[in-house]
Order: structure tokens, then C-alpha cells, then sequence
């Protein structure tokens, strides 16, 4: 594997670069594995690299039904924030945050975590009232988190409409200035890499089709495209499709699977400092490094698993932009896409061991799980490894729901992912 | 010196039109882009690329133009950024600007970036970078944000309004070249609705680049226009500058039309854009075939371009690209370039063909034109800084490429073949096949109810075009039950015609260092394609990611074919092996102001007004935003602010009388024999026996046994109950009816109808409530005996019939009139008037917040947060005991939900006398480390009311149980201690709420 840096890049410029080598091999599935985590995105890459690298275990496969980091890793909006209400959020997501902020060294993969703030907008009183009990929280857990008035909104991000006379006025803004963005192909590209050096086998294009059991309950393998695969463990972190893949295992999870759009303008030279969130009037935006404005956009209302997603849901979502951002109604739309994301009762996540010996998951991030990949992603290698959870998703349990005790993020503040 | 040649063209040379590129006047005419004005100025130099700021000209003459992108403004909030100048017609006092480039588009010293192009190969940016540790953010990420983006944003609001349209159609036909026309004759003269649109500026699509064929013996041209009256007289609706953007489940396709960006004047009130939402039974798509261009060294300069758009440029515009062009084709259809502008003119150096072997017509064509011929020929390289100035050219044998020549020239027009433009139909899902012919993507199934024609379909010429758009037409018309016979064409001088296929062309160099562009915009060359397959690329969606392969804002128009062939290529593989990245809308960049229509501004979301509104905007109330209304949050006299006037508001009512707008309130009616099982079942509280006459407080849950939603149920008869909801829950939870009424007990016969609009309300509250009421009730007497508290009847208020009932959520002696919504401000005047002898006071949403919290009542959202159940809340009262079965009672049984030590609805009041700040967090020890352990949180927080101190609410952990004891508060500045106390400071025995003890 070809470390990379300033001087290997020169050297490969001026050798017509000659020596560059594959970042990952193309590996076929072996008979055996001791782990088989199913999904390809960062967060099972995540969890295969610190499988390898912090708990001494690669024989590993991670098997996805597509391309790697094809799924919602290469399709979100890249946010990365950590100021949650609830403590056991606010550990998970700020754990993640703390191992953004090495990424890029630790991967030897620039991941291009960019600390740009993250600055969410109340435009009523509740708003207000919901912005300033996480602030107090934030505070007490120390979590970076602060209350910006209308004109300092402006002042950190300047396209921003602050008049009185907007439909719904901009009454103040929380800002986390340790939040920001990556670059999401590259964080799966990095992790893979980072596997895929330690020994772990990448197998692309090969669909799970079911979950085996042994006759005393726990798991055996997995069924493939490309027949059956033994495994000690099962780790399964397939986002959307995870609750099917599941259930072939006889575990029944309280997953619904909704279509998510989002969108990027032309490529503009730099407009937008910072990243915007407004989710009392529905807009989500930031401008990326090659100058696309980043828009995303609210779940469709209904579930399904079409990544088509309709059009109307646009046409709100770019009215409520250009209702913040008024400067923006002559940009133009390039491209908008659609993923699929599993949503828990609650809105948080579940991080688990699962009632069958040896099977583990790692899903129901909904709209908000690429902020979270390193910190799920090491904490999932952790229950996997040890069969046991990492006291910061010991939370993050599939038993809350049956105990009643949530971490109801949403139903806390309203506030999207 | 011009580049325009007389008599070609569709141009109207009558009117000249003057407009400026760079700060330089330029003249065109009407008809012309700006692409063909500055072409016949003989300015090839349009714009710099993305990565090496390489000089660009057009190399296309459409929508798929990669390169051609200007800054174009007509005056104050109106410019717009990376127009393609392909596209923009002119008109009179069009600014446009050329982009990235500092300081001139002739010298640029972004440049610079050019020389380094080994180092800015695929990728480069992952590998480096990373040191030192915080660098990326503070220095390296804003230098490569400021190197990358093509134009500027606009900068100032946008004064134009965008417009929406919904459409209903029986057969919408996507393009209105010959198949799109051919589609629209036969579908026409049916009685059926049938739209053709177009993005570009008029109908005709091949036929305006070759006027040359006669169909039927009409001349193209004539053909055109007759064809279009003929449709136009058939009641066809055709659509010039709409694009389909988008593609959606159900054959629903989004389509913007340009009205005002060709127009100088832009009529009052006109909408520069209007987004068209189409419902079609049949789709035609007859969007054509994009040119490929080839992929050599230097390929991209000023000068080079796609041949068909050079023929594009002579016989729509009357422009000559070049006086010594050269053609380098793979495909029979670039030699018909070549003789065009021979036949304009031109001195075409030569035509270099890679192929060994050309039909003999064609190579006799060129004969007769003394246009030299170079079969099995590549080109290695092109010259010139800011304009192509030679090409060399390689005889090939076998795999062996002998030296090169070069040939003078002043524009090279080049072709490697067509590909079906497929992006509509990929949008449905539909599935392509690898047609190892034409060596190109052909498609398969959709799911939708739509057919493709001509082109798409890999049928060139516009014969075969021409009778395909009608066989299409027919077969969705056959799915219309209109059988009918397709009708037939016959066309002179068609020029179809057949090619290979290339990857990048063969070279005598080191392919390894060749400039050799597939993706021009986005400086995407071979090369770099080549070395992210060597680095373990091999999803062609890893290949275009790693590369930015096809995410231009052409995306990928000119480069996904190539750019796949390449890809193949490098990994040993077939093309369909390999696959296409998916197309996803719009089609071509649109304006976001489109999407947004008429949801701008004020209109954004509708603003919605009680009927007595109005009254209040007159009487100064200050107004605050709850969902979509607005409601008066206080009433301020002269010199008062929020605190003052809502001090004033407290006192007048706990002391006299109040009035109160609550119309906002959710109101759904709930009718049925079922209506009361219903009504039980969905909340906690029992309703089978609660009497026609009475309300109830309710509280809603949801299946968590968590609270959603509360308000005031009243049994209006037997089967008839009002039902109040929060004013921001009101469509949640008819919304959370209707789910169970449908899918959980459909058994149940009860209609649910919302109402809220149709009653305005009005609270009264305070010790004189009754007795201002009641000279106005004549048929019920308001007494404690005959009308108690939470009582409801059916009676003329004011002679107004009414639902009138007695409640409080205030803790004074309430009443809550509902008339018909439109006489909701004759009401609330004539209680104002009869208010007057008890000093009777106007109250916002600020007052009715601090008098409900004073008396311990919760506002669902603000003392609760979808983590209380009743019980915590301290409303375990609420919950009817001895009940079968309501939304939420297993929910609510979970261990969790009944353990010990859950937050728990508590009143504080501070230790100093100070207010707390809502939100703010508790703990028990207040000097604990960071992190602290939370306890709880204030919900709200008051110090305007009646009580002499602020008061607070509060979620406590074991609250409930910890009755007079200390927590703290602590704030950024200091910590402030507070005594946990009842959620009711005024009047606990409810001796205010009796009409007898009040008077």
C-alpha cells in the first residue's frame, strides 16, 4: 500500500504515476470468516477498520449488495454536528466528532473534515425555547454550543435573509463552531483502504440474501449472491434495507424505511462560509469545496424504498432555501438524488447486541447517520469484538423500545438530524 | 473580420442587436445565442476550466455545452451565473461576463495550474494535505475553494417572479426534432390533448442543421413550418424553450418554461420562468442523440468542436466556425460537416478519418470538393494558445502509430459517433441494453407508460427518425385504444450514416502524460481515468466520483460514453459489465426560483388569520408566529413593552375580565354512532359516560404512552362531539385519527371532519365573565347551578348561535364562545362593547401562557416534550382507570415508564427572587465537574404574573417526591438555587372557578 503524502504525489507526478497501487483489492468471498459485517458504507467499513486495527481481528469480510459506500454514505449531506440534547446523544455524536478530528491522519486519507460551524436557525418562540435548553445542556456536558442573535447570524453567514419582514424571521441561532463537514466518498474510501491494508476483504456486487442459523439459535453465516459464507459473527449495518436483511434472521426490528432527496446547485465561487440549518421552515445548507451549494431536503411523507423521491418535496425544499437565502433564486439546480433511511420510534440509533448469539446491528441513523461514522464505527467493533457494548452506546440498545427508555431526540427539540 | 456567410441561416438580419461580453460591445442578431454572435466575430474563447484554467471555446452548439459559460445579467438582482452560451438567445442590453479567470479570460493566471498537471491528477487531493493536523480547515480548504467554483453567486435579491402550472395530458412528446414532429402528426386530430415541448428556442430540432433534405419532397425548412401550423391548427400545444427537467413515478414529469430571458422588454408581471407539473396517460421521448466527441491530446483547445454543432453554427446561425477547418471524425456524419462548410466557403484542410475504410460516396463527394482525405489516421496533438492553429495526424497500422504531420488550420470538427440521449428515460428506472452494433446504450423496459423514438433508439437519418416518432406515436396511441396505421416518410438527401467507436484515440506519446480531455469542464482527462481504475476504481461510480467524471454541469452530456469506454478499457471489461452511473434530475441546471414558483416571500407558506385578526393588527397587538398563523402574543398601550403590557394583561383578568382570541385552536368534529367509543379509545381520559352538555379535558397519547396532544372535548349530542386540539397539533392529530379510524378499528362507524376554520373563539376569563355574559344569553342562565363548569350548550350568544362553554384555562371563571367563524368579529366587538363597564382587557398568547402556568395547567410542546406521560406530568388523573383499551395504555405499562426517578412536572420558585430562563438545566450539586449530571430542566418561566414572585415549571427526576427541597440552576454566570414546590400557585382549592364564590 502506497502511503500517501506531499512527496509521494510529487514523485508519482513526475514518474507519470507509475506508483500508485489499488486502494483496496477486489477480494472474493472465502469459505470462512470470523466476522461478516453486511453494508459497505462508512459505517461497516469503519467498523471492519477498527475490527482490524484496535481489537487484533481480520478475518473479516464486509459484503454489500452494490458498490462500496454507495448507499446513504455517498448520498447524504455531510453534516457533522454534536451538540444533542440527552447525554448518551451527546457522547455518542461528540466521540464521533473527537475521532473527525484525526480522521484524515489516522486513515492516511485526507477526509477533509471541515470545522466550518454549524450555525441552526429558530424562527419562533418555541424554537427559541427548544435552542436554549440544549444550549444550557451542551454546556453542562460540554458539548461547544452557543446562542448567536439575528445579526450575528448575519455576521457568520452573510447570505443569510435576517429581515423582520421575512415570512418566518430569523429570532437567533444556536452554533456549534466544531461542527462542520467531510468529504463522504472518501471517508468509505479511507476506511476501505485502512481495512483492506489490515487484511479485511472487501466483496462488492454479492447481495446478503439471508442470515443462517445454527440449530442452538446462534448465528452461522450469511447466503450470498455468490453462495453460503460461514461466519462466527454477523455484523449487519445496511441503513435502509437493514430491517429485511434481519428478519431473515427471525429479528423483527422497529425500523421504518423512508426515501430522503437532496440536491446541489452549479459550482459558485465561495458564497457560503459555514453550514445552515432552519428546520422549522425545512432547509439544509452548505457550500462544498467545489463551490455546489449542498441542499437537503425533508424525509418523503410516506415509507417506501423507491429512491426516485417525487417532486414536490423539492419544490418545498427550494422554496424554504431561497426563503432563508433569498440571493440564491437565480442559482440553478444540477443534480438531486435520493437515498433511503431507517428510522427508529425514537430517532436515535440502535448500536446492539441482538437476541441471537453472535449477530450484532448497527442501524436506524435515519437522516442523520453520516455525522456519526467513526464514533458508530468504533463503538460497533467494540460490541462486536468484546460481545459486549462500549459504554458509550451501551444506550443504543434494541431493548429500550420494549423498556420505554428512549432517547427521544426528535421529540425533544423537532430537530431534524 | 465576420465569420457570417450570407444567406445562411435562421437568423433575422433586419434586427441587429448590440450586447456586451467582457465590458465589449457586440453585435448579433435576432435569432442569434451568444455563442453564435461572439463564433461570427470569429471569438472562439468563451471561458477557462475548472481545475487548469485551460482556455475554452464552445465545442457544442446546445444544452450539453461544457465550456461556453458566461455571467449574464440584465439589470439589478438579475445575473446569473454558468449560463451556457450555447443556450442564451440574445437581446437587446445583454451584459455577459466570461468566468473564472483572473485577471482577463486571455491571460489568466490560474494557469499556472496547467503546468502542473501531473500533480493535480485524480484524486490528489485525498493523498495530501493531512499535515499539519489543523491546516485543512485554516489554510489548504479556503485556497481550494477559491481556486474551484466556475461563476460567481448572485449576490443581491432576485426582483423576477417564477411561475407554476399544473397539466393534464393524453400524449406528451419530449423534443420537436423529426421523430418529436412525426410523434405529434399522428397523435394530432384525435380528440386527444397532445404537448410537444423543446428546450430550444424554436421546433425542429435535426432539421435546423440540415436544411439540405426533402421530406416528401418539401424542403426541411418548408416542411417545418407547415407541419407546425398543421399541429398548431390541430390544437396541438407546442412548447418552445421547456425543458423536461425531471421524470417522476406515474409518468409525472416536471418541465420548465423560459418566457422572459429572449425577450429586451420583459412585459409587467410577466414570470421569467414557469415550472410546468405534467400528468401524461403516454410519453414520447424523442430527445435525439448527443455527438461524442473523440479524446486526443490537446482536444480541448478554442477551435475544436463537435462537427455537428459546426453544422449547427452554418445553417441555423449563418456562422462559420472556421475558414481552414479540419475534420477529424470516426463517424460518416462529420464528412456532411466537411461539405457543408466547403459548400459555405470554408477551406477544409482535409478530413482524417480513423477508420481504413469510407464509403465510396462519400470519398467521391470530397473529390469533387478537392477536400483532402487521411483514412486510418489518429490525431496526437493539437497547437495554438488561444485558438487552434494545427493538428497532427498519425497514419495507424495495426497497433503501430508512425510519425506525425501536422495541418495548419483554424478550427478541427470532430465526431466520434452519437449517443441516444437517455436521461428521461434513465430517470424511470428504465433499463438499458448494450447494443454491440452501434456500440452504444440502447433502451430496454421502464416501468412507465412511455416509448422512445428516432435517434434514442440509435436510428439515424431523419427518414428513419421521421417514421419511428410516428410508429412510437402509434404504439402509445394503440395503448390509448386509438389504433390506427403509422404514416410513412420519404426523404431526399438524408444523410444516415454509421461509425466506430474509440476510447481515448491512439498515440505515438506517452499516453500516461497526454492532455487528452473527457470531461472538459471539470478537466477530466483520460489519464486520470485511467490511473483510478490502477488505483482499485472499478464501479464506474467509484470512477466518477474519484475523478469528478461526469459531474459537471453538463453532467456528463459529453463525457459519461467516453469516459466509460476508457473505464472498460482499463478493466479488461465489456461496457454493459461496466454500466452507466445513473442520470438523475433535472435534465439540464434550473433555476431554483422555478422549483420554488409562487412560494416566495410572503407567499411562502400561507399566513393564516383568525377572523378577528384584524381587530387586533388595529388595536397594536404584536404578533407572534405559532405553525402557520399568527397570533397576537400581547396587546402593548403607548411606552409598554412585552413585560409591561403582560403585567397589565394578568392583572385585569384575575381581577375583572379578559378576552381572548382562541380561535386558532384545532377543532375536528366527531360524528357517528361510534363517535364516543371513539372518542374513548383515542384518549386517556373516559368519555362513554360524559353526558350530552359536558366537556372534558382530554389528553391524547401516543401508542409510547407519551403525551402528543390535549384540549377540551365536548359531547354535543349522543353522537356528536367537538374536539379542541393545540393550535400546532391540529392537523397531527386528525392526521393520527384518520390512521386509527382506518387501519385499526375501520369497524368503528364515526366520520372525522376538521373544523377549525369553521368557528372563530373567544375566551372570556375572570371574576365579571359571567355577568358580562349573560344579558347576551338570554336562554340559559350562567350560574353555578345551572351552568357549571365544564358545561356546554348549544345557544344564541349576541343573537349569534353558539357553542358556548364553560372553561378555564386561566384558573377565573371561563367561558369559551364559538360562533360561525365570519361573525367571530362581531362577536368579539360586541363583548368588547359590553365588556367596557368591567374595564374588560384584550390578552395575548404571552398573558394566557403566564395565567395557565400560575394555575399548574401544561402546554403540550412546552412542559412536555414527547417524553412525559401523563403521570409525570401530574396528570395521572387524566387516565381512566377502569378503561378497556386507549391509544397508549400498553405504551405507558412499560417498565421504563413506571419506574422510579422519571423527570416529573414540578413547580420552582428561586431562592433570590430571580427568574430562571427557560431551558435552563438542574442539578443537584451544583459543583460537580463538567460533565454534570442533569436532573431536570425549566419548562417555563414567568415573573409578569399575579403570584409577587416568578414562578417556574419544571421536569424534575423523582420531582414529585422531592416536595420543598433545594436544586440548582447553574448559568454561565453564577448559580441559582430554587425550591421545588406544587405546579399550582394560585388558588388550589379552585374557589375561583365558581361563579357563586366569584360573585
Amino acid at each position: 500500500m502506497t502511503r500517501f503524502n506531499a512527496f509521494a504525489l510529487l514523485k508519482n507526478a513526475l514518474n507519470g504515476h507509475k506508483g500508485w497501487t489499488e486502494q483496496w483489492p477486489d477480494s472474493q468471498p472465502k469459505k470462512e470468516y470470523d466476522v461478516i459485517i453486511v453494508g459497505a458504507g462508512g459505517h461497516g467499513l469503519g467498523a471492519a477498520y477498527y475490527l482490524a486495527k484496535q481489537h487484533g481481528i481480520t478475518n473479516v469480510a464486509v459484503i454489500d449488495k452494490g458498490w462500496l459506500g454507495g448507499g446513504n454514505t455517498g448520498r447524504n449531506t455531510t453534516i457533522i454536528r454534536s451538540n444533542y440534547l440527552y447525554d448518551e446523544s451527546a457522547r455518542l455524536f461528540d466521540h464521533a466528532v473527537d475521532l473527525w478530528e484525526n480522521l484524515s491522519q489516522e486513515l492516511n486519507y485526507n477526509v477533509m473534515y471541515s470545522r466550518r460551524g454549524v450555525l441552526m436557525l429558530a424562527h419562533n418562540v418555541h424554537d427559541v425555547q427548544s435552542f436554549t435548553r440544549h444550549i444550557h445542556a451542551n454546556r453542562l456536558n460540554g458539548v461547544d454550543n452557543r446562542w448567536l442573535t439575528p445579526q450575528e447570524c448575519k455576521d457568520y453567514c452573510p447570505p443569510l435573509n435576517i429581515s423582520a419582514n421575512a415570512r418566518y424571521p430569523v429570532m437567533g441561532g444556536a452554533l456549534q463552531e466544531r461542527a462542520g463537514t467531510a468529504r463522504h466518498d472518501a471517508v468509505a474510501w479511507g476506511y476501505a483502504r485502512g481495512a483492506a491494508e489490515r487484511g479485511v476483504d472487501i466483496i462488492q456486487n454479492c447481495a446478503v440474501t439471508a442470515i443462517r442459523r445454527n440449530a442452538d439459535g446462534s448465528v452461522a453465516g450469511v447466503e450470498t449472491a455468490k453462495g453460503f459464507i460461514k461466519a462466527k459473527k454477523v455484523a449487519v449495518s445496511a441503513a435502509g434495507h437493514t430491517s429485511t436483511v434481519m428478519q431473515t434472521a427471525d429479528v423483527r426490528l422497529p425500523l421504518e424505511s423512508y426515501p430522503l432527496q437532496a440536491l446541489v446547485s452549479e459550482p459558485v465561487k465561495p458564497i457560503f462560509p459555514c453550514v445552515v440549518m432552519s428546520n422549522a421552515v425545512h432547509a439544509y445548507i452548505s457550500q462544498s469545496d467545489k463551490g455546489e451549494l449542498v441542499i437537503g431536503s425533508g424525509t418523503d411523507q410516506y415509507t417506501s424504498y423507491s429512491q426516485r423521491g417525487g417532486l414536490p418535496l423539492i419544490e418545498h425544499t427550494v422554496a424554504a432555501i431561497t426563503e432563508v437565502f433569498p440571493i440564491f433564486n437565480r442559482m440553478r439546480m444540477l443534480r438531486k438524488w435520493g437515498g433511503i433511511v431507517d428510522v427508529t420510534p425514537d430517532r436515535s440509533a440502535i448500536i446492539s447486541k441482538t437476541p441471537v448469539q453472535g449477530l450484532y446491528v448497527n442501524c436506524g441513523w435515519g437522516t442523520g447517520g453520516f455525522k456519526a461514522t467513526p464514533g458508530a464505527a468504533h463503538t460497533f467493533a467494540w460490541t462486536v469484538a468484546k460481545d459486549e457494548p462500549h459504554p458509550i452506546n451501551a444506550p443504543f440498545t434494541m431493548e429500550r423500545f420494549r423498556t420505554g427508555r428512549l432517547i427521544d431526540e426528535a421529540a425533544a427539540a423537532a430537530v431534524a438530524h | 473580420m465576420s465569420y457570417r456567410i450570407p444567406g445562411r441561416g435562421r437568423i433575422d438580419r433586419a434586427q441587429p442587436i448590440r450586447f456586451t461580453f467582457d465590458g465589449h460591445d457586440v453585435e448579433g442578431f435576432r435569432g442569434d445565442t451568444v455563442a453564435s454572435a461572439l463564433l461570427a466575430q470569429g471569438n472562439h474563447l468563451m471561458g477557462r476550466s475548472f481545475k487548469y484554467h485551460r482556455p475554452r471555446g464552445p465545442v457544442a452548439a446546445g444544452s450539453e455545452e461544457p465550456n461556453a459559460l458566461i455571467g449574464t445579467r440584465r439589470g439589478k438582482g438579475q445575473f446569473e451565473p454558468n449560463t451556457r452560451a450555447t443556450m442564451q438567445e440574445l437581446r437587446k442590453g445583454l451584459e455577459t461576463t466570461s468566468q473564472n479567470k483572473y485577471p482577463s479570460l486571455k491571460f489568466d493566471v490560474g494557469a499556472v495550474n496547467d503546468a502542473a498537471y501531473m500533480l493535480f491528477s485524480a484524486g490528489f487531493y485525498y493523498k495530501t494535505f493531512m499535515w499539519p493536523r489543523n491546516f485543512w480547515h485554516k489554510v489548504y480548504e479556503p485556497f481550494i475553494r477559491a481556486a474551484a467554483g466556475l461563476g460567481v453567486s448572485p449576490t443581491e435579491e432576485d426582483p423576477d417572479v417564477y411561475a407554476s402550472r399544473n397539466m393534464h395530458c393524453d400524449v406528451l412528446i419530449v423534443g420537436a426534432g423529426p421523430s418529436g414532429l412525426a410523434a405529434a402528426r399522428q397523435a394530432a386530430g384525435k380528440g386527444l390533448k397532445v404537448v410537444l415541448v423543446d428546450e430550444h428556442s424554436e421546433a425542429g430540432g435535426t432539421l435546423l442543421s440540415e436544411p439540405q433534405a426533402k421530406i416528401d419532397g418539401v424542403a426541411a425548412w418548408d416542411w417545418l413550418s407547415s407541419t407546425l401550423a398543421e399541429l398548431e391548427a390541430a390544437g396541438v400545444k407546442v412548447m418552445t424553450r421547456t425543458t423536461a427537467i425531471g421524470y417522476y413515478h406515474e409518468n409525472f414529469i416536471g418541465m420548465v418554461e423560459r418566457l422572459t430571458d429572449h425577450l429586451d422588454e420583459v412585459p409587467q408581471d410577466t414570470p421569467r420562468e414557469r415550472m410546468w407539473r405534467v400528468r401524461a396517460k403516454q410519453v414520447v421521448l424523442a430527445q435525439g442523440a448527443l455527438e461524442k466527441p473523440l479524446v486526443f491530446h490537446g482536444n480541448d483547445r478554442p477551435g475544436v468542436m463537435l462537427a455537428g454543432s459546426a453544422q449547427t453554427f452554418l445553417n441555423r446561425f449563418g456562422v462559420l466556425v472556421g475558414k481552414r477547418p479540419v475534420v477529424l471524425t470516426s463517424h460518416d456524419s462529420a464528412w456532411y460537416a466537411a461539405f457543408d462548410l466547403a459548400g459555405a466557403g470554408a477551406q477544409v484542410q482535409a478530413i482524417v478519418d480513423t477508420r481504413a475504410e469510407v464509403r465510396a460516396d462519400l470519398l467521391d463527394q470530397a473529390k469533387a470538393l478537392n477536400i483532402p482525405v487521411k483514412l486510418s489516421h489518429t490525431a496526437t496533438a493539437t497547437s495554438g494558445r488561444l485558438r487552434v492553429s494545427s493538428l497532427r495526424v498519425n497514419k495507424v497500422s495495426g497497433s503501430t502509430v508512425s510519425a506525425g504531420s501536422e495541418i495548419k488550420c483554424d478550427a478541427v470538427l470532430m465526431s466520434g459517433g452519437w449517443t441516444p440521449s437517455l436521461h428521461l428515460f434513465s430517470h424511470t428506472k428504465g433499463k438499458l441494453a448494450w447494443d454491440d452494433d452501434l456500440t452504444t446504450f440502447l433502451p430496454s423496459d421502464t416501468p412507465e407508460d412511455c416509448v422512445i423514438a428516432g435517434a434514442g433508439r440509435g436510428l439515424w437519418g431523419i427518414e428513419a427518425a421521421l417514421a419511428d416518432g410516428a410508429a412510437q406515436a402509434q404504439a402509445a396511441l394503440d395503448a390509448l385504444g386509438q389504433a390506427g396505421d403509422a404514416a410513412s416518410y420519404a426523404v431526399d438527401e438524408d444523410r444516415p450514416g454509421t461509425g466506430v467507436m474509440h476510447k481515448e484515440l491512439p498515440t505515438d506519446k506517452q499516453p500516461g502524460r497526454a492532455k487528452a480531455f473527457v470531461d472538459y469542464q471539470n478537466d477530466v482527462t483520460a489519464k486520470d481515468l485511467r490511473l483510478a481504475v490502477k488505483e482499485g476504481m472499478r464501479s464506474i461510480e467509484h470512477v466518477k466520483r474519484y475523478t469528478t467524471n461526469g459531474m459537471a454541469t453538463d453532467q456528463g452530456k459529453m463525457s459519461n460514453i467516453n469516459g466509460l469506454n476508457i473505464a472498460a478499457d482499463a478493466l479488461g471489461k465489456k461496457q454493459p459489465q461496466v454500466g452507466l452511473t445513473t442520470f438523475r434530475p433535472p435534465y439540464t441546471p434550473t433555476t431554483f426560483g422555478a422549483f420554488a414558483g409562487y412560494h416566495r416571500g410572503s407567499h411562502f407558506e400561507v399566513t393564516r388569520k383568525t377572523q378577528i385578526d384584524a381587530w387586533a393588527e388595529e388595536n397594536g397587538a404584536v404578533y407572534e408566529p405559532v405553525g402557520q398563523w399568527r397570533r397576537a402574543r400581547y396587546f402593548p398601550k403607548s411606552g409598554e413593552d412585552m413585560d409591561a403590557a403582560v403585567k397589565r394583561e394578568c392583572a385585569a383578568t384575575r381581577s375583572s375580565v379578559g378576552i381572548f382570541d382562541a380561535s386558532t385552536l384545532g377543532k375536528i368534529e366527531v360524528v357517528g354512532p361510534d363517535a364516543a367509543e371513539f372518542v374513548n379509545r383515542m384518549y386517556t381520559n373516559p368519555f362513554l359516560k360524559l353526558a350530552p352538555g359536558k366537556c372534558r379535558y382530554g389528553l391524547l397519547c401516543g401508542d409510547d404512552g407519551f403525551i402528543r396532544d390535549d384540549g377540551v372535548i365536548g359531547r354535543i349530542s349522543d353522537d356528536r362531539f367537538h374536539v379542541t386540539t393545540t393550535t400546532g397539533g391540529a392537523a397531527r392529530v386528525l392526521n393520527m385519527m384518520e390512521d386509527y379510524l382506518q387501519t385499526e378499528w375501520p369497524d368503528l362507524d364515526v366520520w372525522l371532519t376538521s373544523v377549525t376554520e369553521q368557528w372563530s373563539t373567544i375566551a372570556l376569563n375572570g371574576p365579571n365573565a359571567a355577568k358580562l355574559l349573560q344579558p347576551l344569553v338570554p336562554d340559559l342562565v350562567l350560574t353555578e347551578e345551572n351552568f357549571p363548569h365544564m358545561s356546554c350548550a348549544e345557544v344564541d350568544v349576541a343573537g349569534i348561535p353558539a357553542r358556548l362553554w364553560r372553561v378555564s384555562f386561566t384558573g377565573e371563571i371561563g367561558f369559551e364562545v364559538n360562533v360561525p367563524a365570519p361573525l367571530g368579529r362581531q362577536l368579539w366587538e360586541t363583548l368588547w362593547e359590553a365588556g367596557q363597564q368591567y374595564d374588560i382587557c384584550a390578552y395575548g398568547t404571552e398573558t394566557m401562557h403566564v395565567l395557565r402556568a400560575e394555575k399548574g395547567y401544561i402546554i403540550v410542546g412546552q412542559d412536555t416534550d414527547g417524553t412525559v406521560t401523563p403521570f409525570d406530568a401530574g396528570m395521572g388523573w387524566a387516565v381512566g382507570k377502569k378503561k378497556a383499551d386507549f391509544v397508549g395504555m400498553r405504551g405507558m405499562a412499560r417498565p421504563d415508564l413506571v419506574a422510579k426517578g422519571r423527570r416529573q412536572l414540578v413547580g420552582l420558585l428561586t431562592e433570590d427572587g430571580s427568574k430562571l430562563e427557560e431551558g435552563a438545566q438542574i442539578v443537584l450539586d451544583p459543583n460537580q465537574p463538567i460533565p454534570m449530571k442533569m436532573v431536570g430542566f425549566v419548562t417555563s418561566s414567568y415573573d409578569q404574573g399575579t403570584v409577587g414572585q416568578p414562578i417556574a415549571l419544571a421536569l424534575v427526576e423523582g420531582g414529585q417526591d422531592r416536595m420543598g427541597e433545594t436544586v440548582y440552576i447553574p448559568m454561565p454566570d453564577r448559580t441559582i438555587a430554587a425550591k421545588i414546590v406544587s405546579t399550582i400557585f394560585v388558588d388550589p382549592e379552585n374557589n375561583r372557578l365558581k361563579i357563586g364564590a366569584a360573585a
